[in-house]
């Protein structure tokens, strides 16, 4: 069919060439004639109501065109709120912030007013003119103790800050226990973090009065969804909003959520008749950009003798922040992940979601996962220790075993689809793993370097998680007369390389060369319906629509040359842009010419059966989630002196199926363990217990540089699911999700002398330092 | 995150200089900006007048005189980081630089400006406080001098009055021969530091201690020298011991603490790089005759 | 405060051409570049100067373009992303080897990274893994994990090393 096939390739990337020169064109790079800037005042209270606003020397301030307040937003959006992303009936309370606070603010950072100057100098130079008569309330601060009775309420209209409650589980776990020899017991905590993608957010937008209509960039994960929320809040039909994502510079998560100021941009640009711009700065993505991953868990477990888990039982309390954006997601997720690969005969989890004053959660990548396997890894690590069981051993004996699968196990997840893994070798991806990082050679290692008064520890993470989620992400492909092939879709890429991917699929199905493809993302004025680009969905979404979208168009070209020739569509082919008869020197007929012929070309009438525009779309519709797995061992060096932790050595197991293009799954694997390294020892979002932000500048939030992170030994299995045309899995979380706990365990096991135990994340060197010295068995020798 | 206004003014001499500083209200003195323009970015800090200190060339450069060495204030770190004679002359300098920020801001950072802005964590104070350096400040009433003993005065607040310019820092040289040691601990290169350890040391022909210096820097609002360290260790022979002793000595030093960082955890840390630095420091000293 | 707007006639050599332009006070040397003469290949990722994002060449030394004023680089030649291509416009030897070892992702980082890099291989031609990694710790990536960038920097590194034997 082809000459040149691109699926399976590590072709490079056709976004790398403009990114390479400085012409990429991200939010900030936009040139409109006539452009204001924008700047927010913000909340330096976490909780507080407000009385007075006074703009009046704001107004007055050099360069600056308007001043806003909540009651100075346009009528329509008077009293409204965001809407609510993913409502649930588990949640209680289902409170989404204000475009401007009109009376009280919930976290450090909720803008209160947005001047619109002719520079941003200018805009900042005034919103420190504007006077707010504050007057602070209560704040709630960590989850835990916010659902403590008596703990002050995040909204002052609320009597506790319980957002949502539920529970899930399988078996019958009473029974479990009650039957078990053992029952392990344990407390964790996972903390947040951020993001942190380089290029912070930002919105531009233009009216146009004459069409009634805006024009909206933003950097975001995901345009259709913030053309939900802009429709719903300026009750504008769709086709008067139109999305458009530039280049967007890492997203992560945080991207993937409708926000406040892609409400109040455009309402200014509306007000005032010219484009208006607001560049979140680092300073605002700390206080306003949403973070994830307080968490607090109760577990216990039900062990043999042997090990075996019988069951596992507890509570989970989730901090949503101050609002609800994604409504009860990331705990559920957490909730479903919990089990991973292991066989657990019963299960039963109590989710209380809480509010308080912090920046609100959304999925940050690994979406509630992280801290689920954490939990579990941690679990088994602990059930190993107290039963003198090898905890890659207890892993073993828990596994669900390969000819298990199709596995069902007994909960539903967040697509309404019962949890069913699709495909997947547990066992063997930690046989794997541990056999690539020494792991039975390593009580010699770590005998050897205690003598010399080193510290070494070796951990496990395996995973198993939930990609490529419905409802659709849709494709449309056309043959435009010039001869090339754009592709339209909803997928947004924020550096995954979507163009190049999805180019790679549809060259396979046309026969042409990847640069002859033009893959058009994000923008909902090309790709009318979309989701966006989240939870590890486009290559399974897309991609398959894609294909599927290539064939059909693939059948046109043939239908039509084959009209043309007056041959069977069997005797041609698609080869370099061109239909030809198969064999040697077969007459052929270029893209071009056939896309002119159905494009609507006076005098030509169009072959029976044949449709106008060589053109088809398609929306693959997944019936359900398919399970990505892997098994990560860390090795670390732990001084005990100071809790400084080096990783030695970073080995990876990863499935997610098929690979389209191996290069950018290597990239996705190791870039997404740098962050799960983050996770693990340095990132730790600091709020006192008013849930004010302590950590506010990179030099505070410690991030991820080149000499803190390995190059990881990466091994790939492929389990192809049947649960999409192309067999692939989600790449895009795996590297992070079980990071923090191999490292965690790792750091655990190299600090066995001293007896402690680690059930946080991420574990910085003055708490591993604080740790020692609680456990009292001093024995620091260098 | 825009800075607030101000007018720029460019100084050419350190006449120019100290003359615009006298007159202008609220006025700043710009070296490298590595950090002074972070906190006006920030704005942390707003000023009606930045006066930049970069075309002024008669105050840069290293000048060695026999044992004494002069640092020009706008002296790069980089160019320190480079000279030959500060490696050979001084290497504790050197190995301090290496932990200063990262290789953008060492090309623009100054050592005036460091010692200026006095950030509790800054390893050239820590330098300046190791050689008992002076700290020459110029202003249009003249020139005075200052002893870095007396020059912290509090938080980030050094002893410079509005009207003055650092110009120089000078030390004198330690014999050629002597150990020395300069580490630190943070997460992550050039971030600041949590504790700082700068340690030298002479030996004599019996090997025994004869000379030592050993400061502490992120402890306090300057650096902190170990007087009691330093007296213990005269006349001893370097060993595990000592140095365990040393370390020991250092924790009991009283020590800052913040939201961050305990100042538990700081002593812990100084325990222990105490202890690390002199034992490096006494390895790499050569016995010296003062016969 | 004093009264008014400040601003400067300033002139520089950006990537080779002589520019003479107007710009205030207080403006950075990266929002000079972006805002007032449009190179917008220079990314701030922080202000604070701790990301590197908007990490430039003054006189051919690697600066951070948010911690310099427009107005310090009177008379100084200054190269960004938009200067580092051959001058048939063809990519250079390291955008090419970051092409070929896919040491990039968003690409929001590249233009400090790979200004940062051709200064220091022009510097530091032997330079092995870890200085090299040591040369790029004043630069944050969130997306790659950093191996496929220190692999373009030694390949580039090689390069350099085999033509100079």
């Amino acid at each position: 069919m082809t000459e040149k096939v691109f699926v399976g390739q590590s072709v490079k990337r056709l976004e790398d060439p403009n990114l390479l020169t400085g012409k990429g064109q991200f939010l900030d790079d936009l040139k409109l004639p006539g452009m204001l800037e924008a700047a927010f005042v913000r909340s330096p209270f976490a909780h507080a109501r407000f009385t007075d606003l006074d703009i009046e020397d704001a107004r007055k301030m050099p360069g600056v065109v308007a001043v806003y307040t909540a009651k100075d937003l346009p009528d329509v959006m008077q009293g409204k709120r965001i809407l609510l992303q993913v409502p649930n009936p588990a949640i209680t309370n289902p409170i989404t912030q204000e475009p401007l606070a009109s009376e009280e603010v919930c976290f450090v950072g909720e803008a209160v007013a947005v001047i619109v100057a002719e520079s941003r100098h200018e805009a900042e130079d005034a919103a420190e003119r504007v006077i707010v008569d504050w007057d602070p309330l209560p704040a709630a601060g960590h989850c835990d103790t916010a659902l403590k009775p008596g703990a002050p309420v995040a909204h002052s209209d609320m009597t506790d800050n319980v957002a949502a409650r539920f529970s899930l589980g399988y078996g019958d776990i009473d029974k479990a226990f009650k039957e078990a020899k053992h029952i392990i017991k344990e407390r964790y905590v996972p903390h947040r973090g951020t993001g942190h993608p380089m290029e912070c957010r930002g919105v531009c937008a233009i009216y146009d009065a004459v069409s009634d209509a805006f024009r909206i960039w933003s950097s975001t994960q995901t345009p259709h969804n913030t053309q939900r929320g802009v429709v719903d809040m300026f009750g504008m039909p769709e086709d008067k909003v139109r999305i458009i994502t530039p280049d967007v510079g890492g997203g992560f998560g945080p991207k993937n959520q409708v926000y406040p100021e892609e409400m109040v941009i455009p309402a200014a640009a509306q007000m005032l008749g010219r484009p208006v711009r607001w560049t979140e700065d680092r300073r605002e993505h700390f206080l306003t950009t949403t973070q994830e991953r307080d968490q607090v868990w109760e577990l216990s477990a039900a062990v043999d003798d042997d090990g075996y888990i019988l069951g596992l039982k507890g509570s989970l309390i989730h901090d949503a922040g101050a609002y609800l954006p994604w409504g009860s997601i990331m705990p559920y997720i957490s909730a479903t992940t919990v089990p991973g690969p292991y066989k657990l005969g019963s299960y039963k989890i109590d989710v209380t979601v809480a509010f308080t004053n912090m920046v609100p959660t959304t999925p940050l990548r690994g979406a509630g996962r992280p801290q689920a396997v954490f939990v579990m890894e941690r679990m088994c690590d602990l059930i190993g220790r107290e039963l003198a069981i090898d905890p890659a051993e207890v892993r073993r004996r828990n596994f669900i075993p390969a000819d298990a699968m199709p596995y069902k196990m007994g909960l539903t997840y967040r697509d309404g689809a019962p949890v069913i893994y699709d495909t997947g070798n547990y066992p063997e991806s930690q046989n794997k793993a541990l056999a690539r990082a020494g792991y039975d050679t390593f009580p010699e290692r770590q005998a050897a370097a205690l003598k010399e008064g080193r510290y070494l520890g070796i951990g496990i993470g395996n995973y198993v998680e939930g990609t490529g989620l419905g409802p659709f992400e849709g494709a449309t492909i056309r043959i435009l007369t010039n001869g090339r092939v754009a592709v339209y879709t909803g997928a947004t890429p924020a550096g995954q390389a979507h163009k190049t991917t999805l180019a790679q699929i549809c060259a396979d199905q046309l026969g042409v060369d990847i640069s002859d493809v033009d893959v058009v993302v994000g923008d909902t004025g090309m790709m009318p319906r979309g989701a966006g680009t989240y939870a590890s969905r486009i290559t399974v979404n897309a991609g398959s629509s894609v294909r599927t979208a290539s064939i059909e168009v693939r059948g046109k070209l043939l239908k039509m040359a084959a009209a043309k020739f007056d041959v069977e569509e069997d005797d041609l082919e698609c080869v370099g842009g061109l239909v030809r008869i198969k064999g040697e020197q077969g007459d052929s007929i270029g893209f071009s010419d056939l896309a002119k012929m159905t494009s609507g070309m006076p005098g030509y009438v169009l072959p029976e059966g044949i449709k106008p525009d060589l053109e088809a779309s398609a929306y693959f519709t997944p019936p359900q989630a398919t399970y990505s797995n892997g098994s990560h061992v860390a090795e670390v060096e732990v001084d005990p002196e100071t809790g400084l932790v080096t990783i030695l050595n970073y080995v990876v197991v990863h499935d997610c199926g098929n690979v389209i293009n191996p290069m950018l799954v290597h990239g996705q694997v190791q870039g997404g363990v740098a962050h799960g390294i983050g996770n693990a020892i340095l990132e730790r979002m600091v709020y006192d217990e008013d849930a004010n932000p302590l950590t506010t500048t990179f030099a505070e939030y410690l991030m991820p540089t080149a000499e803190m992170i390995p190059d990881c030994d990466i091994i790939h299995m492929h389990s192809p699911t049947p649960l999409n045309p192309l067999g692939v899995k989600g790449a895009g979380e795996g590297g992070t999700i079980p990071a923090p706990a191999a490292i965690v365990a790792a750091v655990e096991n190299a600090l066995q002398p001293f007896g402690i135990r680690i059930n946080e994340c991420p574990i910085l060197p003055q708490r591993i330092v604080e740790l020692i010295d609680a456990a009292g068995t001093d024995k620091g020798e260098e | 995150m825009k800075p607030a206004p101000f007018k720029y003014h460019r100084a050419e001499t350190i006449n120019d200089a100290t003359g615009m500083l006298a007159s202008l209200d609220n006025a700043r003195l710009l070296s490298g900006g590595q950090s002074l323009m972070a906190m006006m970015n920030l704005r942390y800090v707003m000023v009606d007048h930045l006066i930049d200190l970069n075309p002024v060339s008669e105050l840069a450069g290293i000048r060695i005189d026999r044992d004494r060495v002069e640092l020009g204030g706008m002296t790069r770190q980089r160019t320190m980081l480079e000279s030959d004679e500060i490696a050979i002359r001084a290497p504790v300098i050197r190995e301090a630089l290496g932990f200063v920020g990262h290789v953008q801001t060492r090309n623009r950072g100054t050592v005036g400006g460091s010692l200026a802005h006095m950030d509790p964590a800054a390893e050239l104070m820590g330098i300046a406080a190791l050689y008992d350096a002076e700290i020459t400040l110029t202003s249009t009433r003249g020139e005075r001098t200052v002893s870095i003993a007396d020059y912290p005065m509090g938080y980030m607040t050094p002893n410079i009055e509005p009207d003055e310019i650092l110009t120089r820092v000078s030390f004198d040289l330690w014999p050629q021969g002597h150990g020395y040691d300069f580490r630190e601990f943070a997460q992550r290169h050039g971030d600041f530091a949590v504790v700082g350890v700068g340690s030298q040391l002479t030996l004599d022909d019996k090997g025994e201690i004869d000379r030592a210096a050993v400061v502490l820097i992120g402890v306090d609002d300057g650096p902190v020298r170990l007087n009691d360290v330093e007296e213990a260790l005269i006349g001893e022979t370097p060993s595990d011991d000592l140095f365990r002793a040393a370390g020991s000595m250092a924790a009991k030093q009283e020590m800052m603490g913040d939201a961050l960082i305990t100042a538990d955890y700081r002593k812990r840390v100084a325990d222990a790089f105490v202890r690390r630095s002199l034992t490096n420091a006494a390895a790499r000293a050569k016995e010296i005759s003062h016969a | 405060m004093p009264d008014g707007k400040h601003t400067r006639e300033i002139n520089v050599v950006v990537n080779g051409e002589p520019i003479s332009a107007a710009v205030e006070d207080r403006y950075s040397l990266a929002d000079f570049l972006r805002k007032v003469i449009g190179l917008t290949g220079t990314h701030l990722g922080c202000e604070h100067g701790v990301c590197g994002a908007c990490t430039v060449l003054v006189n051919g030394d690697a600066v951070r373009g948010c911690l310099m004023l427009a107005v310090q680089a009177e008379g100084c030649e200054v190269t960004t992303i938009e200067g580092l291509a051959n001058a048939d416009g063809t990519l250079g030897k390291l955008q090419q080897a970051f092409m070929d070892n896919y040491s990039l992702q968003c690409g929001f980082c590249t233009p400090g990274i790979l200004t940062t890099l051709t200064a220091y291989l022009r510097d530091h031609p032997d330079a092995d893994e870890p200085e090299i990694r040591e040369a790029l710790s004043g630069n944050i990536c969130r997306c790659t994990g950093y191996d496929t960038i220190v692999k373009a920097a030694l390949s580039v590194a090689a390069e350099m090393k085999g033509a100079r034997a």
